[in-house]
């Protein structure tokens, strides 16, 4: 177990050092000029001089290495001496943003708690009710519960997280008044009431995000338990005389969890980038806003960084699923 | 006929039937049978004849629905197991009647040790904390043979072969000491030295734990090794029930005895070629009104298709549902099997 974790950790290094390569290129061949926006009555002269301080008078490959080493050595000793207030990177150049000429990694730090308290939170609630709902309708196939749980998961399923925010915008935010629209990010909670109105504001985008999640779980959750309740050993479980509930949640459950909850760990990174439209929707600033924000300005550096970063996620997750995986499954081993 | 005094289970008058999209199907009509205690009851007939459904009906194992257990009785330890709830049903399971399935590749559950396994019931049952049933669990598998116990409590399913699995499962069914043990075709999925072993187990441990089993098989040499008394079921009916000597020697009913024509040198001479019994076993849509193995019988007459014979007596412990009698090689009178049925 230990040596394949170890592999697929040195695997997953090149792989990423392609992936990297593959953005970047990606993004050069991109039209659009970072200088689109400046002003026609700048001199040619002085607009070459901005390139220059931009560092994009120099060849591509040159600028790529120069992120590499940036990213991979000047930002981790970066992020060392703001923890042990060292002194190790010595004002190296960072990864700075076209836009705000700010370090990339400065911003992204200041988006992620957004993003984790909104989307973090509905992928949450989203696993801890589709658990339940999931198991509960193998458990009565066709019952009527098992019936409205089709419905409204195919409705969470089919409807875009567009559509529901918006609809939801216009019941809750607009008619009825009971939730702002608009995500206040600068909101500081500090005693009950202020913590009443985060609560109030992160129900909506909460409510969309976690009933997409949820109806895709429970039913991943729902239809393992149905192909594990006909298996054999849950005969042989009945027939030793167990009740109901160690047969479904010991026996059945431990064997329907094992491909759910790779797929949960699968699912993990989407936190990161998939809620880019809710976050645009409810005007959250977290990650997938910028994320927009900087492709609509050509800020290279922070979508180059930002892309990558959801690329070692989903890299990251991958291993952790297969992981997870062998843990999970005795049958399984990995060497 | 089955006879309730001193037997540890007795059957009276079982009917399951399925519910189906289209109507119904009737896999266990009428069955009545009784087990003594410590005795050995092998239970024949081919694929589909309701021989596991008729087991499983017993303690509510099918799943309902689409099953239901329309009639009977059931006495077991003095109560009838079809009145109790599902709370008594799961208390007699496992303690009382022990199960052993046929493919021991699927019927163990893979992400549990089998230690953990062989101590579910331990600890349901006898209420034994983790030591005392761990050290049950080891007793157990040295019990049924298996070598380094104490090691492969700690062992997954998939880490033993199929006869060691299925040795695992009778370590299980016996753990908690039951007085029946239910086996339903324990041996069909194994090869055949593996087989024999296993039978051999059997043996050894009917001696010891003196518990009654029911053993359902198709394979009739099994039978003959193995058995102290045969039922024979068609078409969800027992159509003949005799010792198991008696049941070699003189069958009294069409499909036992083709049955036992299939079987490749247990009765004297090798046939030059192995006799199928032609035809399909039915499906039953509804209550018999006409003796089922009929389509396929050589025996039958215009009788036959009137009604569905009742079990007469032909013998000590010996009966047998057919309208037709061996001994004078023509119909029994009417009155005859009416009054025996
Ligand atoms: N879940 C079910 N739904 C509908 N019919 C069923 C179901 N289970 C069993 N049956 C019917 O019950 C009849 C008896 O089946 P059963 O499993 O008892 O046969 P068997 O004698 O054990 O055969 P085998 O030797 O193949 O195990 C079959 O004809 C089958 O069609
Ligand atoms: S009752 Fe008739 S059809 Fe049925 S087995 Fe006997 S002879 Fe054959
Ligand atoms: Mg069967």
């Amino acid at each position: 177990m230990f040596t394949f974790a170890l592999r697929r950790f040195l695997i997953a290094i090149p792989t990423l050092l392609i992936i990297s390569l593959a953005i970047f290129l990606l993004l050069e061949a991109a039209p659009g000029d970072p200088l689109g926006d400046v002003p026609l009555t700048v001199p040619p002269d002085v607009k070459e001089k901005m390139r220059a301080a931009l560092g994009l008078d120099s060849p591509w490959f040159v600028r790529y290495f120069l992120w590499l080493k940036q990213f991979f050595w000047v930002e981790p000793l970066n992020l060392v001496d703001y923890i042990f207030g060292t002194d190790y990177a010595q004002g190296m150049q960072r990864v700075i943003s076209f836009q705000s000429r700010q370090p990339v990694m400065q911003i992204i730090a200041q988006r992620v708690p957004q993003t984790l308290t909104v989307v973090g939170m509905s992928y949450l609630i989203g696993v801890s009710i589709a658990l339940p709902i999931g198991i509960y309708s193998a458990y009565r196939q066709y019952s009527w519960f098992d019936q409205i749980g089709t419905l409204v998961s195919m409705i969470g399923f089919s409807v875009p997280t567009f559509f529901s925010g918006v609809v939801l915008i216009i019941v809750f935010g607009v008619k009825l008044q009971w939730f702002p629209s608009i995500y206040d990010t600068m909101h500081q909670v500090t005693d009950w009431e202020s913590f009443l109105k985060q609560v109030r504001q992160m129900a909506m985008p909460v409510m969309v995000l976690s009933l997409y999640n949820a109806a895709q779980i429970s039913r991943f959750m729902r239809s393992s338990m149905l192909d594990n309740l006909n298996q054999d050993y849950v005969r042989t479980a009945r027939a030793k005389g167990l009740t109901e509930t160690v047969v479904l949640l010991v026996h059945v459950l431990r064997n329907s969890l094992i491909p759910v909850v790779t797929v949960i760990a699968l699912g993990v990174p989407t936190i990161f980038g998939g809620a880019i439209i809710t976050e645009q929707v409810f005007k959250v600033n977290g990650l997938g806003q910028q994320l927009i924000t900087s492709i609509h300005s050509n800020d290279m550096p922070m979508v180059m960084t930002l892309t990558f970063i959801f690329a070692i996620l989903i890299v990251t997750f991958n291993l952790i699923a297969d992981l997870l995986y062998g843990i999970l499954d005795p049958r399984i081993r990995y060497d | 006929m089955p006879d309730g005094a001193n037997s540890v289970l007795y059957v009276e008058g079982l009917k399951t039937v399925f519910k189906v999209r289209g109507g119904e199907v009737h896999a266990v009509n009428s069955v009545s049978f009784d087990l003594k205690p410590g005795e050995l009851l092998g239970v024949v007939g081919e694929s589909g004849s309701g021989k596991s459904v008729t087991m499983m009906s017993l303690l509510g194992l099918l799943p309902s629905p689409p099953a239901e257990v329309r009639e009977g009785r059931v006495i077991f330890d003095g109560r009838d197991l079809l009145q109790c709830s599902p709370a008594e049903l799961r208390a007699v399971r496992g303690l009382g009647v022990g199960f052993i399935f046929q493919d021991p590749m699927t019927s163990l559950n893979p992400v549990f040790t089998v230690g953990f396994q062989i101590m579910e019931p331990l600890r349901r049952h006898l209420g034994m904390n983790k030591e005392a049933a761990r050290k049950r669990a080891q007793e157990l598998l040295e019990l049924v043979n298996i070598p380094d116990a104490a090691q492969r409590l700690g062992d997954y399913p998939h880490q033993f072969s199929g006869g060691m699995r299925q040795r695992v499962m009778i370590a299980i069914a016996l753990a908690c000491d039951p007085k029946v043990l239910i086996a339903d075709e324990p041996t069909t999925a194994l090869d055949v030295t593996i087989q024999a072993q296993i039978l051999e187990l059997i043996r050894e441990l009917r001696q010891k734990l003196g518990m009654a089993i029911v053993w359902i098989t198709h394979d009739l040499g099994v039978i003959a090794g193995i058995a102290d008394r045969v039922i024979v079921m068609y078409g969800g009916q027992i159509v003949e029930q005799a010792p198991v000597g008696e049941l070699f020697a003189r069958p009294r009913h069409p499909y036992t005895r083709a049955l036992l024509q299939t079987v490749p040198s247990v009765l004297g001479e090798r046939a030059p070629k192995l006799k199928v019994i032609e035809g399909q076993p039915p499906m039953l849509t509804a209550t018999p009104t006409a003796c089922p193995f009929r389509p396929r019988c050589a025996q039958a007459f215009d009788r036959c298709a009137r009604e569905n014979p009742a079990r007469r007596a032909v013998g000590r412990g010996h009966d047998v549902a057919c309208f037709w009698d061996f001994d004078s090689n023509g119909p029994v009178a009417a009155a005859e099997s009416a009054a025996n049925a």
